[in-house]
Order: C-alpha cells, then structure tokens, then sequence
C-alpha cells in the first residue's frame, strides 16, 4: 500500500450572492409598475387590477400549460385551436343539456384533443412544432364542420349563467381570473414538487438520459398535452362565457402571446428549465404593458413593437446564459 | 515514422511554437473561486502536464488557455508579447487548439467535413473537398488513426470522435495543442497511439498541455509536470523528479491507496443471478453469459466490439431482436427499461453527457431520478428524504464542488461521473451494469469507486464492468469476457495476462 500525507488546504469560505438572472424579470415588473403608478393616477386602482387579471386570464392559462409543455421539450401550437373547439362544443352542449353539462363537456372535449394531439406527436416522432401547426389546422377546420363556420351560442334564457367566469368573485377578481390563479398554482407545484414535474425536466433537459432512467418519455409528453388540451378548455370557457358565444376563428395567434409570455419569463426554449412562477410573470408583464399604453392613451401599434423587442431581449439573455454555461 | 510526411509549409509552422506564459491568472464562478493566481510557463515544444483531483480547476485552466471562457484576472504571454484570448477563435489564430473533455464534434457533418470545419478549402467560394481529402489522407497517414472520411462523426463511438478533434487541431496547424484528458476515452492500443502521436509532435516543436489522471501515462510522457489543488499552483517541475507516490501526495493531499482493492473470491455455493442468453441486437450477436451472486464479470473489447452494447440490449435500452435474460430466474420482458429497473438491474452509461445526466438540472434531482417513486407520497417527492439519501450516497463517492441547488453541468467532470455512479447506487441494485465507471475521476476517487463495486459484489451484487482500461477489468473481475465484433470470443479468468487478453480483442 502507498501511502503519502500532506497538509490540505482550507475550503473557500461560502458567500451570499442574489442571482440576477433568476430574479431579474422580476424586477422588471415591479419597474413597469412603479413607473405606471407614478404616471398615471388610476393604474394602482382595485378597478384597474380587477380588470388586468381579467385580461391575463386567457394568456395566463394558456401560458401555464405552455411552460409545462416547453420545459418538457415540445411547443403546441394547437393550444387555442382546442380552446376553439372545446369552447364550441361546450356551447352546443349547453344548448342541449345545461351550462353545467356544458362546462364540463368543454373539458372532456379539451382534454381529450390535448390527449390526441399528444399521442400523434408521440406516435409519428414529427418535431412538435410542425405537428402541432399541423393539428391546429384540423382543429381549427374541425370547429368550421361542427359549426358550419357560424356563431354558436347558448339559448337566450342561458345567457346569465352562463356568463359565469365573468362574475365578480374572490377579492372581487372574476371568477375567471381566479380560475387562472388556482391553475398557475396547481400546476406550479406539480412542475416543482411532484415524481411528475422531475420528470418533465429530466425528459426536456436530457431524453436520452431520462429514458435511461426508467421515464416513459412518450407518456410524460402525452399527460403533458393533455394537460394543456384542459387547460385551452377552460381558456376557451372564460371566453366563450365573456363573449356569450363561441365561434371557430377564437383566440387565433393567442397560443404564440402565450409562449412569448412564457420566454419573457425566462423560462428556456431550449427545454429542461424554467418555472411555473415565471410564466406568470411573463404574462403580467405583457397585461400590464398593455395597460399601461391604454392609461397612457398611447397609440397601441406601438405596443407591438415593445412587446416584440422584450421577446428579443429574453430569448437572447437565455442564449447568453446557455453559452456560458456551455463553455 | 509516417510524420516525416508532412508537408513543408506545415513542417515550419509547427516548429515556431511560441514560448507560453501565464501569469495571475484567476477565475470565480459567483461566490467559488476555481482558480486563484495561477503563475506558469510552458517552454516551445514541451510536453506539459496538468494534474490534479476533480475540481481542482484543470479543465478551467485549459479552456482560458483555449478562448472558451475568459479569466477573471492575469496574463497570457506568447514569447512576451500580451495576447488577449476572450473566444476560440482568438486562440486559434494564435495557433493554440483546445481539444475538451466533453467533444464538440458535429454529429451531422462528415468526418472530412469537421476536420476542416468552417476552414474548407475553397477557390473563391466553391469547395474544393478533393484538396481537402487528400490533406485529411496525409493526416491519418501521419497519426495512424483508420477512420472512414465520409462516415458521420455522430455515428462514430467516442474513441475515433476524439481521434476526429485531434485531427482537427491539426489540420489548423496547431503550435499548441491542449488536450483535457485525452485518453480517458480510448482503449489501450488507441491510447499508445496517441501517446506516439504526441511525442512525435513534440519532436517537431508543437507544444502539447495534457491534462490527465494516469499517473504513469504522464511520467513516462511529459517533460514538466504541473499540479493543482484547489485552484492553486502547487509545483511545476520535470517528471523526472516525480514518482507516482510523490505526484499523488501533491495533488490529494492525504493518505491514499491507489491499488485495486481484494476482490474475494465467489463462494462455490453462489446462486446464479443473471443469464443471459442467444441476446442479439444490431449490434451484438448470440451473447450469452451467466454472472452468478457476488461475482464480477469484465468485458474487454475495443472501442465498437460490442461491450456497450451487451449492457444496453441487457437493460432493455437497445432493441433486442433475439436472445433473452433473466434475473433470477425470472425472464424479463424485451425492450423494457423500467422491467430491467424493477428487477433490480442499474446501468452507469458510458458517455455522462448523452446518457447519463440531465446538465440542466441541480445534482440532487439528477441522483434521484432513477429512484424517484420510491420516495414519493402520492406523487409528491418526499423533498428531505430525498435530500438525506442524496447526501449520504454524495459522501460515500466523495462528490465535491455541489453547493446547494448547483447544476450538475456546472461540476467538474470527475465529480459528474461520480454523481453518475451515485445516482444508480442510490438503491443498492442487485445487478450492476457498469460502463467505463473511473472514466475522469481523480485516482483517489477511482480507489474510492473500485472500492464500492468490490464491496457491492461482496455484499452479493452481480456486477458486470466493462472497461477500456485493462488493469481495471482485469483487477476487478473474476472472470473476464473478451469481445470482437459484437460477438464474445474469448472467456479468462482473473489470472489473465494482459497480453492474452489485448491479443484475443485484437485478433482478425
Ligand atoms: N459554469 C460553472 N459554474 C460554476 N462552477 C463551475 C463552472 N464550471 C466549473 N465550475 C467549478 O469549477 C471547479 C473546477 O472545475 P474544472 O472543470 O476546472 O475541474 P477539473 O480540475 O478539470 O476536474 P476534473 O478532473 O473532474 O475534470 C469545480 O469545482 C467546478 O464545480
Ligand atoms: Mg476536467
């Protein structure tokens, strides 16, 4: 046996560091909103609140599923042409059976195209975004059959009640909003705390690896899609229930606000990291831009290129990030 | 010797390589210092080795040297002149080529294409691939390496990738040629190869920086060596004036037995625990072997014979076309990883980055992956439980350099690889398949290792390891299975010479 001693040196001595790029965006927001509340004297208003939880609703919701589905490494493209479809076919059975039966329906509906699209994109192994862009085209074509490209909406007497998730509710939110809360978190501790949320990560962070692991990976991707498909149901719900009727050309292009949120948050396009909080923030950033330029009675075609340029700026802080941890 | 080949305008820049020097060099990563005050001066021409333990900051060192990240503080000087090296390319132009622990080959283009990737010879801008085959022709000729130009550098197994970079490096004329770990992934006859390959460079008046864990690859290779611990300088001084105790006593610091532990021998009563039999996939023909309770069973073979891919058809992670195995009598279902896990079966891959490790994610979740039901509560990770069993298995394989929530890709890779391990012991498997298990660990960390799969094995686990270091398959296994083409040629037991069992992985 060789045997040989010399005097080790002393561990470094630990230091608190806050990490910019965690908690940056963060910052952000509160800097928009400070900014708002300085100029204008009806952005810091419960009003004003209620109604920018109201707007984030839609995006919001979708925005959550859509952190579940990038963190796991896929896109779906196909979320509010679901949203469309379940929000239709809640309508239709509303008119048969109920507001009840109808909300329930959309769900049943929603979750299961989320469930089909997940198994076509786990089945033909087609890269997620263009399998998706291709399912939102049959779904959104499958809504012009069903409705024969016409408004639906629930028979007259209905209307009240099925105007639900715009009633004031919880610390005065609509009922919407609040659903869109209770989903954010809900699916913040899944993707945090559950066997289930682990492996969304390890499935976008490494397939190979989580494979190796014992992850079904095929399975992980199709729970994920069918989570989304429920949560573009109850997206589609808030909308329908808001407008008082559905119709096939619902919510078009929403799906690409709500990745865009989900980038501004930070959350990386790249898969396998991010966080349900951040999505949130994205969201809030971009409702409270928007408000902001109607406080402000700016002119709105702005508000697109501001939108666009923070798209830009997250995307190439996540790459920045990436290529130094790569080297 | 082939070199002589070389062509003349290549000839004189190789013997033009500057004078190197580094002075206070130094690097943070938030609140841990990697290196501090790092001072050294690599003569032209010199073969110049960097040991250290895991983590001690080589590999940092290396890619300051090579562009791929900057330092926080010091000084390069080539032949006294400041450079500034904040990207790849600067290094290059300066003649300095970076060949990294974790290749970065790309997997799509050929290998005729990455040797001169981005550098194709053209005549205005048309390729002239003709010109560049022929340079590449003079390069194999030159190193020996047999590798197909036009084969895929992703279908290639990491020992002829890594042949793909050293090429690489040269075809851009490299004065200086830094190489982290190099023969970490190459089996005996390709690491000798490599090791002609640089002192024949050398003699020529490149300059080649060798990080490295041989002890004796680096005595017999290197003409100063240079050891770091913690991110300090400790010495640089002529290998001649080192013996493996010395250098091991600088770099660890501590008491250390680097010898391969006592393999005791199976008792005659043991119980057969894995069969495998007439396994077939694409890659491996009719394998059959039995591994009975407590035995260790080493597979040697080249690089491409099929070892990897017995353990992966065995987990179920290859598609097996025939054959079948059976743990303990029981046959498992075809194909199905999680069967294999259940029936307690656990497989260190080869490769950590492709196969083994989630790099985005914090070490803890990354040991835990594999177990994660068994410490959950209706769905939800039982967070201190699994904390307290990441811990205890982090200690026994010594992982350092994880602070709280660190990312696994932020460890070194030594310390990856031990986490790698950690993650499949994590439930003591009653079949452990392991693949390259030291490769890039510290040789105190390999003791350490060598030392848990002897004691797995005492403690009755069958254990098959497949190695491309002979000593270690030959030292661990009681029995040992040569293979060649997908197929299992030869049986020894542990009393094999080394040279039977290269002359049998060798044979045609
Ligand atoms: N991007 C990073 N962020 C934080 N810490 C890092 C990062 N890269 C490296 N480190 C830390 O720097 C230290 C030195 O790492 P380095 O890779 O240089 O070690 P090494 O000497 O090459 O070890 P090995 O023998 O295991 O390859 C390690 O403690 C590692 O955890
Ligand atoms: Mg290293």
């Amino acid at each position: 046996m060789t045997t040989v001693t010399v005097a080790v040196s002393k561990p470094a001595q630990k230091k608190f560091k806050l990490n910019v790029r965690d908690f940056g965006i963060v910052f952000g927001l509160i800097a928009i909103m400070l900014l708002l509340t300085l100029n204008t004297g009806t952005f810091l208003t419960g009003r004003n609140f209620i109604n920018l939880f109201d707007q984030a609703a839609i995006v919001g919701l979708l925005a959550a599923a859509a952190t579940l589905c990038i963190v796991s490494g896929v896109f779906d493209l196909s979320s509010t042409a679901n949203l469309a479809v379940s929000a239709i076919a809640g309508v239709m059975i509303t008119q048969h059976l109920g507001v009840i039966a109808g909300f329930v329906g959309a769900l049943v509906v929603g979750g299961a195209l989320g469930t089909v699209t997940g198994l076509i994109v786990v089945g033909t192994k087609v890269n997620s975004f263009i399998g998706t862009l291709a399912v939102s085209i049959i779904y959104r074509g499958l809504a012009i059959v069903i409705t024969g490209g016409a408004i639906v909406a629930p028979l007259p007497e209905q209307l009240a009640s099925f105007q639900t998730w715009t009633w004031p509710s919880l610390f005065g939110l609509t009922a919407g909003s609040v659903l869109m809360v209770a989903m954010t978190i809900v699916l913040g501790i899944v993707l945090w705390r559950t066997t289930f949320g682990r492996r969304i990560y390890a499935v976008g962070g490494n397939k190979e690896a989580a494979r190796l692991s014992g992850i079904r990976t095929g399975s992980i991707h199709v729970a994920v899609f069918a989570i989304s498909g429920l949560c573009s149901a109850m997206a589609g719900m808030i909308l329908a229930s808001r407008a008082g009727s559905a119709q096939p050309a619902m919510a078009l292009g929403v799906e690409l606000t709500a990745i865009a949120a989900v980038v501004i948050g930070g959350t990386s396009i790249l898969g396998g990291h991010g966080a349900m909080w951040r999505a949130f923030v994205g969201v809030m950033i971009l409702t409270v831009i928007g408000n902001g330029f109607n406080l402000l009675h700016w002119d709105t075609t702005y508000q697109q290129v501001v939108t666009g340029v923070l798209i830009l700026l997250a995307v190439a802080a996540d790459g920045l990030f990436f290529r130094k941890r790569a080297g | 010797m082939a070199i002589q080949q070389l062509d003349t305008p290549e000839r004189v820049n190789r013997s033009s390589a500057p004078e190197i020097t580094l002075s206070g060099i130094g690097k943070r990563y938030g609140a841990s210092t990697v290196l501090r005050d790092i001072t050294l001066s690599v003569a032209p021409g010199e073969i110049h080795g960097i040991m250290g333990e895991n983590g001690a900051g080589k590999s940092t060192l290396l890619k300051i040297l090579g562009g791929a990240i900057g330092a926080d503080s010091g000084v390069v000087k080539l032949d006294d002149r400041e450079v500034k090296i904040t990207e790849p390319r600067d290094a290059i132009a300066q003649g300095i080529s970076l060949i990294s622990q974790e290749l970065a080959l790309i997997p799509g283009l050929s290998v005729l294409e990455n040797v001169f990737l981005g550098r194709w010879a053209n005549t205005g801008s048309l390729l002239r691939s003709g010109r560049d085959a022929d340079h590449l022709e003079r390069l194999l000729a030159q190193t020996g390496f047999e590798l197909d130009p036009r084969a895929m550098a992703g279908d290639l197994p990491i020992g002829q990738q890594q042949q793909v970079e050293i090429l690489k490096a040269l075809a851009r004329g490299a004065k200086v040629l830094c190489m982290d770990e190099p023969t970490a992934v190459l089996n005996e006859a390709e690491k000798a190869k490599l090791l002609k390959v640089i002192r024949s460079l050398a003699r020529l008046g490149t300059t080649v920086i060798l990080v490295s864990h041989y002890l004796e690859e680096v005595l017999g290779l290197v003409d100063r060596v240079t050891i770091l611990r913690d991110g300090q300088h400790i010495t640089t001084e002529a290998a001649s004036r080192h013996t493996p105790e010395s250098l091991v006593g600088l770099m660890v610091g501590r008491e250390v037995d680097f010898l391969l532990p006592e393999v005791p021998p199976v008792p005659s009563e043991a119980k057969t625990v894995v069969q495998v039999a007439g396994l077939s996939s694409s890659r491996v023909k009719d394998v059959s072997f039995t591994v009975r309770q407590g035995e260790i069973l080493g597979i040697a073979g080249l690089v491409g014979s099929g070892r990897s891919e017995t353990l992966l058809a065995m987990f179920g992670a290859d598609r097996t076309t025939s054959g079948y195995v059976r743990i303990n009598g029981r046959r498992l279902r075809a194909n199905s990883i999680r069967e294999a896990i259940k029936a307690g079966m656990a497989l260190v891959p080869e490769s950590r980055k492709e196969q083994g490790l989630v790099m985005s994610r914090p070490v803890d979740e990354n040991i835990a992956l594999s177990t994660l039901s068994g410490r959950s509560l209706g769905g939800f990770v039982r967070v201190a439980r699994e904390k307290a069993a990441v811990s205890e298995i982090s200690h026994s394989v010594d992982l350092r350099g994880a602070r709280r929530g660190s990312l696994i890709g932020d460890l070194s890779g030594g310390n990856q690889q031990k986490a790698l391990f950690a993650k499949w012991l994590l439930n003591p498997p009653a079949v452990l398949l392991v693949d390259e298990p030291t490769r890039g660990v510290d040789i105190a960390a390999k003791a350490r290792i060598h030392g848990m799969i002897a004691d797995l094995a005492a403690k009755g686990t069958a254990v098959v390891v497949v190695s491309s270091e002979l000593e270690e398959v030959i030292g661990l296994s009681h029995r040992i299975h040569v293979m060649r083409q997908g197929r299992i040629v030869a049986e020894f037991d542990r009393n094999a010479s080394r040279d039977e069992v290269m002359t049998s992985a060798f044979l045609k």
